[in-house]
């Protein structure tokens, strides 16, 4: 693993022996150890991982939240100092201005632009995600999934190189998460942009990722990089897609130590 | 129509509920005041407050105190309000600003407009300038700590969000800052008009010729409980109608908030 980030094609996102402490007073905690992982232009991502095993972390490091850590984080060659435009952010809240309508919420990041622009773009994304006539809506107005869908038009309406999700649909209800999940597909390929998904939901992960990076808690770090060589848009009940599942799965639940099986 | 009767029976309902007490209140009062039991003296009945009232309203005396207080309360008050938003504003959103100020304005918050009365008499005179200071120190502080309060609730989430987004600082204070504290802005407006109107009548005790504070002081040195509860009940119905119009702006204002109403 001695590649150096000029091998990499533009736009990458390469993380090298990235480790994080947090400083608690019961003591320095490791939220994350010695994380390597390259992320190519146009890829999705899902990272998969328990609570606590510090997959949000990852991400907030990515968007920049987070600037205190060892390691090399780089976009597309340029190390990450600060949040920015060429990463948009999804997160498990809506994060929706309820004083705001959906058109106005989504105009909110495009700064620096004519008008006309912004008007064109709001347009745009507002037919990505389906909902055009809810432009005028107010937040209060819309669904769990209607808001999030905003979130992601507002996310994506920037242009960003990355849309980091940090768990957008674990507040959902199964059915309009799994509807929510063919929308982000259908989304990842009509915008070609690169994703990283952060969930804890194991199907989620293998319907949508290239990769699915399955991370172990306390410190978190990568146990397996899972490749899903499987076309979309994926059958969750083909033979090979149950086979994924039962092997990340196993990954969590398998190695149960002997000594945990007694009980006094 | 059965639905449209119904709706009309509801409205009547709910009026009669909001009326309910004060009906009853002012019932129960005069029946203890026909039957003696509340001597004129201590309390006189609603019926004789109703002509003093009355009388007040035809002789036109009650007009002219009404509009000398009205005028030194939105005085006032509008001074509190520019000023009181103004430096809620700053001090809310420019941390060293709101430090700077900090100490200062809990200091003097403490101090009730009464004790400022013998400044404001030095200050201004005893004109019109030291009422409508006294009322404007009273009004000034609620209004200026709700400012900064609401302010400083400010989501960080939605900061979170600003700044992945590179959203330019003036946007931020319009669009997430100023549009989050609103209602807690509203309150501190609500709040510092009812302080004005209660104000009015300490300040009215300064040489005033006219107001509904003079109204009642004066008639209380002539011991005419009568008048003076006609002031009374005409400053309370005036702080209410005010604050109605606020609470109004405020609805109006703030229309994307679901908020509990009561059960």
């Amino acid at each position: 693993m001695s590649e150096s980030i000029i091998d990499h094609p533009a736009g990458s996102l390469v993380i090298q022996g990235l480790s994080k402490t947090f400083q608690q007073k019961s003591g320095p905690v490791t939220a994350l150890a010695d994380i390597d992982l390259t992320i190519a232009p146009g890829q999705f991502i899902s990272i998969v991982g328990g609570s606590g095993c510090g997959k949000s972390t990852l991400l907030r490091i990515i968007a920049g939240f987070e600037t205190d850590y060892a390691g090399q984080v780089t976009l597309g060659g340029k190390p990450i100092r600060k949040p920015g435009l060429d990463r948009g952010m999804v997160f498990q809240e809506h994060r929706l201005l309820p004083w705001l309508t959906v058109e106005q919420n989504i105009a909110f990041g495009l700064n620096g632009l004519p008008a006309d622009e912004v008007r064109r773009r709001v347009e745009e994304h507002l037919e990505l995600v389906g909902l055009e006539s809810f432009a005028k809506a107010y937040p209060a107005q819309l669904s769990g999934g209607m808001s999030q869908r905003v979130a992601i038009a507002r996310a994506l309406a920037n242009r960003p190189d990355i849309l980091l999700l940090d768990e957008p649909l674990g507040a959902l209800d199964a059915l309009t998460k799994i509807q929510m999940q063919n929308e982000l597909l259908r989304i990842w390929q009509a915008e070609k942009t690169t994703m990283v998904l952060v969930t804890h939901d194991i199907d989620e992960a293998l319907f949508l990722g290239d990769q699915v990076v399955v991370m172990s808690s306390r410190p978190g770090t990568i146990k397996r990089i899972v490749p899903v060589p499987l076309c979309r848009p994926r059958d969750r009940s083909s033979p090979d897609f149950m086979e994924l599942r039962r092997e990340i799965y196993g990954e969590f639940f398998s190695a149960r130590s002997p000594e945990t099986d007694f009980s006094i | 129509m059965a639905i449209k009767g119904n709706s009309f029976l509801n409205r009547t309902a709910h009026l009669a509920g909001y009326v309910l007490i004060p009906v009853l209140l002012l019932a129960g009062w005069q029946f203890l005041s026909s039957f003696g039991v509340i001597r004129p003296m201590i309390l006189p009945s609603p019926a004789q407050v109703a002509e003093v009232f009355w009388q007040l309203v035809e002789s036109g005396e009650l007009a002219k105190h009404v509009g000398s207080s009205a005028l030194r309360v939105v005085e006032g008050f509008a001074l509190a309000a520019a000023g009181g938003l103004a430096l809620g504003v700053g001090a809310g959103i420019f941390r060293g600003f709101g430090r700077l100020v900090e100490l200062p304005i809990q200091l003097i918050k403490p101090i009730p407009p009464i004790a400022w009365i013998p400044l404001a008499i030095l200050w201004f005179g005893i004109g019109e300038g030291a009422k409508v200071y006294i009322i404007f120190i009273g009004a000034f502080f609620p209004i200026l700590i709700n400012t900064i309060d609401g302010i400083r609730q400010t989501d960080v989430r939605f900061v979170e969000l600003a700044r992945i987004l590179e959203v330019p600082r003036w946007r931020f204070i319009r669009q997430v800052i100023l549009p989050g504290a609103l209602p807690q802005i509203m309150t501190g407006l609500r709040i510092g008009l009812n302080i004005a109107w209660m104000c009015v009548v300490a300040a009215e005790l300064i040489a005033a010729s006219s107001g509904i504070g003079f109204l009642i002081m004066d008639a209380r040195l002539l011991s005419q409980t009568d008048i003076v509860l006609a002031g009374m009940i005409t400053m309370g119905f005036l702080g209410k109608v005010t604050d109605d119009l606020l609470q109004k702006l405020e609805t109006r204002l703030v229309t994307w908030r679901n908020a509990f109403s009561g059960h």
